[in-house]
Formats: structure tokens, C-alpha cells, sequence
């Protein structure tokens, strides 16, 4: 069942990125950066010489990563393609570090590795993690390179669909990924009456949904505009959750003390100075359509 | 001596820092304590319930695997081939394809409810080991304790009943503790549904913090339970063995 669905969210994403790079005219390019000082690329700790080791979770899923299923063992789209915003943004930020394309490689590593004690197996993981004070005591943190929203996902035609308020949810059983701050916002800030489901993976949550078991999923708002266009045919996003307490930010996660990462910093502030961060924010996140919930 | 050794080569290792604080923080320890106790009673209604049912209904399975005679075929057939599924079957998958296959049937009388699924999962698997056990026991008791019931008028059923299986079933009591104590720990599978249970619990603290001691507040629950069960069940065996060679009627 798992796989029918992923073959068709192969399409249909497929599909969808045509559409996207047909109308930007391709991914943003970065013309040749000067170096960063101190950083260039043989002065840098890597764990293997002269190559950038990125991790990223497996299936690897739009917007947040982009191309037709590739090289091997991808699936749903192509971290090596340098299309979706988290691939995107890793390949800007190796050539801002002077990494040519072919010296990038990927490595999966599923979330819950990311940051278990011991040797990491890659030089930075980038998967839509976010930041946390205490999450920072186990690993380091590169900075933001995208301020995200949560948002609600239910079903069309649903008393949920109408909902226009955070108290205006609190009845419905509600589900999200185990280990996101989209669950987090559930039971700080939704409460609701009976206990939110958690699953292993945003699919899981996702099949909940389309089976009743859930009213309601909550997750960042680019992968709610995912699921609705692509992964539930009567979906529909239901509201964005307002930001409470601190901007919740995903940055790039580092073995705790690895000396690369005020290296990655320093491109990333490049990157936003120069406007690339933004253009690619436009190219693969920014969508209209999502009602604010009060 | 070997254990001294094990502790010193832990305590020496490059990484024992880092470990100590990933998976022995007592701030973290103490702090989540009451949540991951409040959602283990989850697993102990998940086994409870599943165990009320799975006793009675593995005890008739194997039952009818013992009934002899090809009139009974069928149903000789069709049980070993129920404990031949779901006991090759991974636990894992079969809460998978109920949990989440059966209400995607979309049929309004179907229950979604992943806790129902879940003891349905739990209790089609358990049922077959356990009926397993019993069949052991059944075929532990000599013939000729049926055959002497059966000459002196009892029909096969009452000799089933009051002769071959209170010998049988005390003589499984420890293993039917295993299965049990084996259920308990796969109700931590049940977290795959969605379902907050202790272990599902742990992995959302240890998503927060990034930090491995909830691991060890869920240990610490199950161990909690297994260690009386299985004392409980030592005595239960001694004092058997007590009363049988002292010659008394139990």
C-alpha cells in the first residue's frame, strides 16, 4: 500500500515540479562567490577531504526537495538535484564554500540518527529540523535558513474545515509526526480534548487522516500545501498556526563542537544578504491560499 | 570479576562522557517520570485486556489441534494454519495492516479506533504462540491418564476437562509467563499506530531534548512489572512442586 502511494506521489510531485521550473525558468544560480576567508575548502573539517557529506532524511519529500527519483536509494525526488529548497540551499551554501557540485554527497540518515551520541556520519544533516535550546545541548545548530509556520491539514466538508480559531480546534483528534515542534504546538498551545495521536512518520499521520482516524494532522505549512495538492485528494488546509513564543527556525544540524559550522554560518549570511535565500523561498515555498487561524 | 572488567572498559571508553549524558541525566529522569508513567498505563490496559482474551481463546485453539480423527480434519487444519501465519507473521506488520488497513476499507461499521486495532493485532499473534504452549502441555499428559478416564466412564470431554488439562495448564506456567511477559513488551510496537504509549512517549521526549534518559524511565516501567510477575510465578511453580511431593490433593 505504502509503496502504491509513493509511486504516485512520484508522478504527481513530478508533475508538480515541471510545472514549478517551467514557470521560474529553472533552479536560482549563484554566480561565482568570492571565498570566505578562513574557509576555504582544504582548511575545513570534513569527514572525508575535499567532499561535503549532507544528510538528509529518506523519502526525501517536495518542497523541501525536488527532481524525479534518480540515483539510488532515493526515493520520491533526487537530493542531487539540486531542486526543493532544503537541496537547494545545501548546494548554494557548498559553493559558497568553494565545493564544486560533484564534490556533494548525500547520505541518509533517518531523523531520530541525527542526533544520537557518537560520530556523526555526515558534515551537516539538513531535513526541516528545528531549533531548540535544549536540542542545542546535544548537537550545534547552524543558523536559519528558513522561518516556518505550522499549519492544520483536515478534509474537505469536515466540521474542521471551518474552524477559524485555535480554541475553535480543541474538539477534534488531531495527529502529527513524533519529535516535530508540530506536536509540541499541539499540546502547548491547541490542548485539545482528547489526546493527540503521534506517528513515525508525516505518511503515517497522513494515512490516518484519509482513513477518519484523524480530524486533523498539524505540520509546517509548505509540507501542508505537499499534502493537500498531492498526498489526500479532498484536503485541505485548514488554517496557519500563529507563531507563539519564539520564530521557530530550521537550521542545519552539526556534531556538537565541529569547527565547519561558523563556516556554514558565515555562507549562510551571505546568502541571505545576497537575496539567494529569498529567490529560492519564492521558487519552491511561497504559495498563497492559507487562511491565518486566530 | 567479569562484570568489574565490562564496568572498567565502559567507564574508560573515549565516548563515556557523552553517553553518561545522553542516557543518565536525573534532571531529565525525574522531570518525565510522570508523563512516561501516565502513558504506560496504555501497555497495561493494551496486555490486560489482550491477556483476558488471549488465555481462553489459545486454550480452545488448542483444543481443537489435539481433536483426533479424520472427522475433525478441517479443523485441525485450519488451526495449525492460523498459529502458522501469525506466528510467522512480524508483530510489527500485523499492527500495520490492521491498524491501518482496516479502516481504510472505509466501512461505516468497521471500528478506526488505533487502541482496538491494536488489541486485535496483539491478541491474533499472542493467541497463536500461546495456543502453542497449551498444545505442549496437552501432549505432556501420557495417554494412559486420558485412556484410565475414559475406562472409567468418563466421555472425552469431562476427561479433557477434569483430567488432562489441570495437569497440562500447571505444567505450562512458566512459559505461558513468558508469553505474557513477551506481550508486554510488544505493546511498546502499538506506539506505530499513533497511540501514546510509554515508549511512543519517550521518543517524543527524547525528539524534544535530544537526549536518551527517557529510554531508561521506559526500562525501568516494564522492568517494574516483569520482575514481581516472574517471582510471583517462581512461587506459584514451588509451591506446587511442594504439594505434589507431599503427597497431598492439590
Amino acid at each position: 500500500m505504502r509503496k502504491l502511494l509513493i509511486s504516485s506521489l512520484v508522478l504527481a510531485s513530478a508533475a508538480a515540479l515541471a510545472v514549478a521550473s517551467a514557470a521560474t525558468g529553472g533552479g536560482a544560480r549563484v554566480t561565482a562567490p568570492a571565498a570566505i576567508p578562513g574557509c576555504d575548502v582544504a582548511s575545513l573539517n570534513l569527514m572525508a577531504d575535499g567532499v561535503l557529506t549532507i544528510g538528509a532524511d529518506n523519502p526525501a519529500f517536495p518542497p523541501w526537495f525536488g527532481g524525479a527519483q534518480k540515483t539510488k536509494p532515493w526515493k520520491v525526488s533526487d537530493p542531487y538535484s539540486g531542486k526543493g529548497y532544503e537541496s537547494a540551499v545545501a548546494y548554494a551554501v557548498a559553493k559558497q564554500l568553494g565545493f564544486s557540485k560533484a564534490s556533494v554527497k548525500w547520505t541518509v540518515v533517518p531523523f531520530n540518527n541525527s542526533f544520537r551520541p557518537g560520530k556523526k556520519p555526515f558534515d551537516f544533516y539538513i531535513t526541516q529540523v528545528s531549533y531548540s535550546p535544549e536540542r542545542a545541548r546535544a548537537v550545534d545548530f547552524s543558523k536559519s535558513y528558513y522561518y516556518v509556520n505550522q499549519a492544520v491539514v483536515g478534509r474537505k466538508g469536515k466540521p474542521i474545515a471551518k474552524v477559524k480559531s485555535i480554541a475553535g480546534l480543541k474538539p477534534y483528534k488531531l495527529g502529527a509526526q513524533v519529535g516535530t515542534t508540530s506536536y509540541t504546538y499541539i499540546t502547548r498551545y491547541i490542548k485539545p480534548s482528547s489526546k493527540p495521536l503521534v506517528y513515525d512518520t508525516n505518511d503515517a499521520a497522513v494515512q490516518a487522516l484519509k482513513n477518519g482516524q484523524l480530524d486533523g494532522i498539524v505540520v509546517d505549512l509548505p509540507t501542508a500545501f505537499y499534502v493537500t495538492a498531492v498526498q489526500v485528494d479532498d484536503g485541505v488546509i485548514v488554517g496557519k498556526l500563529p507563531t507563539k513564543g519564539t520564530k521557530e527556525r530550521f537550521g542545519m544540524v552539526f556534531q556538537k563542537g565541529n569547527s565547519l559550522r561558523s563556516c556554514v554560518d558565515k555562507a549562510i549570511d551571505r546568502l541571505w544578504a545576497n537575496g539567494t535565500i529569498k529567490k529560492l523561498q519564492n521558487t519552491y515555498l511561497a504559495r498563497a491560499g492559507a487562511p491565518d487561524l486566530k | 570479576m567479569f562484570l568489574a572488567a565490562i564496568a572498567v572498559v565502559v567507564t574508560r571508553s573515549p565516548g563515556w562522557d557523552e553517553f553518561k549524558a545522553y542516557f543518565f541525566d536525573w534532571g531529565y529522569y525525574s522531570e518525565s517520570f510522570p508523563e512516561i508513567l501516565d502513558a504506560f498505563w496504555v501497555n497495561v490496559k493494551l496486555f490486560g485486556i489482550a491477556e483476558a482474551i488471549i488465555l481462553p481463546a489459545a486454550l480452545l485453539l488448542a483444543v481443537l489441534r489435539s481433536l483426533p480423527g479424520p472427522v475433525f480434519f478441517p479443523i485441525r487444519a485450519l488451526a495449525i494454519a492460523y498459529a502458522d501465519l501469525f506466528r510467522g507473521i512480524p508483530t510489527i506488520l500485523v499492527i500495520f495492516m490492521l491498524g491501518f488497513g482496516m479502516p481504510a476499507l472505509g466501512l461505516d461499521w468497521i471500528p478506526t479506533s488505533q487502541f482496538f486495532w491494536a488489541v486485535v493485532a496483539l491478541t491474533l499473534v499472542y493467541t497463536a504462540y500461546v495456543s502453542e504452549v497449551y498444545r505442549a502441555g496437552i501432549e505432556s499428559v501420557h495417554p494412559s491418564q486420558d485412556a484410565a478416564a475414559r475406562s472409567l466412564g468418563l466421555t472425552r470431554g469431562q476427561s479433557l476437562r477434569h483430567v488432562v488439562l489441570p495437569q497440562a495448564v500447571r505444567r505450562v506456567i512458566p512459559p505461558l509467563l513468558n508469553d505474557f511477559i513477551g506481550l508486554q513488551k510488544d505493546t511498546a510496537l502499538v506506539g506505530a499506530l499513533g497511540v501514546v504509549e510509554a515508549f511512543r512517549q519517550t521518543q517524543i521526549d527524547q525528539a524534544a531534548t535530544f537526549n536518551g534518559t527517557y529510554y531508561l524511565v521506559a526500562a525501568t516501567l516494564f522492568v517494574a512489572i516483569t520482575i514481581p510477575l516472574a517471582r510471583f510465578t517462581d512461587w506459584l511453580v514451588a509451591r506446587d512442586r511442594r504439594r505434589q511431593q507431599a503427597g497431598r490433593l492439590a
